[in-house]
């Protein structure tokens, strides 16, 4: 999927690394500008529309009854799916969900349901026969980079803006949420690491590690990508990173 | 089964282990007649079987690339490799860990030696109990080195988390359920380079420095068993 990158490109951007400078003039552990906009989807519970640089993802919250699981009889659903849509990238195509929209999807899972982001166990209305499942839908609209922070943050922000179904099974007086995770991902270029890779720096990128956090600075999810590797210290230098942006994200979240 | 009271008693894990204890660990290099290198592991009630072929010819032919190799990996459970019977084909969970297990292996492999062709790497669960695609990985290294394909180095992966408040190494399936964490890692042991990382649950910084070193410690322990599976298979065996 990564875009083909020039080789002068490439060896302009290693070389800025080199001297500690990124190609749109950010340091190493800087965001580009965040912004996050939620109730824009009238027809979802919960919406958010978020733009990293010119990134822009917007997830919409549906809440449902459902069927538990039959070895989870108490305890409601949560189900995310990501949809890489043709419109948002020359490089994503229609058609079945590609290894990166699955990737994508199940670690943006993984933070909100290991965080216990929702409280599941407040989604059952009748034990074993009718909970609530919490679909997240999230719909890349452009792609310029760093797909999986952008995605999680529209998830938790859509989430924190979900409204209760109007529904007479729903007892409770507001959406559970209680923890606000975030997810930072660091990439290494040239033995360094930077937050938030741009999609020229993603096509450089030797690899990247998906930190997710929440409000103490504990982790709760964690997801190495590309065909590159990290010594011991690069990860612990990259979980201070995540923790000290992922703050300040969560911040945005209001 | 029903969640155990206590998943650590005196120090001990429900299967007897301790918290930095492998689960017994058995390679075999070599067990397949037509694949071009192939690899058994069992991992405590893990079965796991690995098959490398090629490099060869890659079709779709409009995949091929012109500067280099393409390692394909595929990941798969059989259906009756789980208690209640999996649906064959594809999952998106097994979509995800063949992504996360090629890009385990392919920092150690020279693929720009053989440009237009195809490495596959099939790796097929037999019996799981938590841990399969780390198992998945330590075979799929040693049926690469079986295979002849020129590597950097061997690949050898584990599973750390955290169950009732400690570290573990190497999950079982009733720990994996009912503990906090689960943390599978695979490096290049020479170079202690970590090429797999993913992670759910809970750690705070100081768990995670700690799960990583127990991580790095197993991993150097598995890179002998590996070393000696292929030494088993390659050694020249005296008559007696």
């Amino acid at each position: 999927m990564h875009e083909i990158v020039s080789s002068v490109r490439r060896d302009y951007i290693a070389d800025l690394v080199r001297q500690g400078k990124r190609i749109d003039t950010r340091t190493m552990d800087q965001f580009r500008e965040v912004s996050v906009e939620v109730g824009t989807i009238k027809s979802a519970q919960g919406s958010a529309l978020v733009k990293v640089g010119k990134t822009q993802v917007v997830a919409g919250i549906k809440v449902e009854h459902a069927e538990p699981f039959p070895d989870k009889p108490d305890s409601g659903m949560l189900i995310v799916n990501a949809e890489l849509l043709p419109l948002a990238s020359p490089t994503f195509e229609p058609g079945r969900p590609s290894e990166n929209a699955i990737e994508l999807a199940r670690v943006v899972d993984r933070g909100i349901r290991e965080s216990n982001a929702i409280d599941l166990d407040k989604l059952v209305i009748k034990s074993g026969e009718d909970v609530w499942a919490v679909f997240i839908d999230i719909y890349m609209l452009d792609y310029d980079g760093n797909l999986i922070d952008v995605s999680a943050l529209a998830a938790i922000a859509a989430l924190l803006n979900a409204k209760p179904p109007e529904d007479e099974a729903w007892t409770l007086p507001e959406f559970p949420i209680q923890k606000r995770p975030v997810a930072v991902t660091v990439a290494k270029i040239n033995s360094k690491l930077m937050v938030d890779p741009c999609l020229a720096e993603e096509g450089v990128m030797e690899a990247r590690i998906t930190i997710t956090t929440i409000e103490d600075g504990s982790i709760c999810a964690v997801q190495k990508g590309g065909i590159g590797c990290f010594s011991r210290e690069e990860l612990e230098q990259a979980y201070e990173m995540a923790r000290a942006e992922g703050a300040e994200l969560r911040a945005k979240l209001g | 089964m029903k969640k155990p009271e206590k998943l650590i008693k005196n120090g001990k894990r429900l299967d007897g282990r301790m918290p930095d204890e492998l689960r017994p660990l058995k390679i075999e290099a070599g067990i397949l007649e037509r694949a071009d290198g192939s690899a058994y592991v069992e991992l405590g009630a893990n079965k796991v079987l690995a098959a490398v072929y090629g490099p060869r010819e890659m079709h779709p032919r409009h995949r091929q690339q012109p500067d280099t190799a393409v390692l394909r990996c595929r990941y798969n459970m059989a259906p009756f490799s789980v208690d209640e019977r999996k649906r064959p084909g594809p999952d998106r969970r097994s979509v995800e860990i063949s992504k996360v297990t090629r890009e385990a292996l392919e920092p150690v492999l020279f693929l720009e030696l053989y440009p237009r062709s195809v490495i596959d790497v099939f790796i097929e669960v037999l019996q799981a109990d938590a841990g399969t695609r780390t198992a998945g990985i330590n075979a799929a290294a040693v049926a690469l080195a079986d295979a002849g394909v020129p590597m950097r180095d061997m690949v050898s992966s584990i599973a750390v988390g955290k169950v009732d408040g400690t570290i573990v190494l190497d999950l079982t399936k009733d720990e994996d359920q009912w503990g906090t964490t689960d943390m599978p890692i695979a490096m290049v042991p020479r170079k202690k380079l970590v090429t797999l990382l993913q992670m759910d649950g809970h750690f705070t910084k100081e768990e995670f420095g700690q799960a990583l070193g127990l991580a790095f410690k197993a991993c150097e322990q598995i890179y002998g068993i590996q070393r000696q599976a292929l030494r088993d298979k390659y050694a020249i065996k005296q008559e007696k």
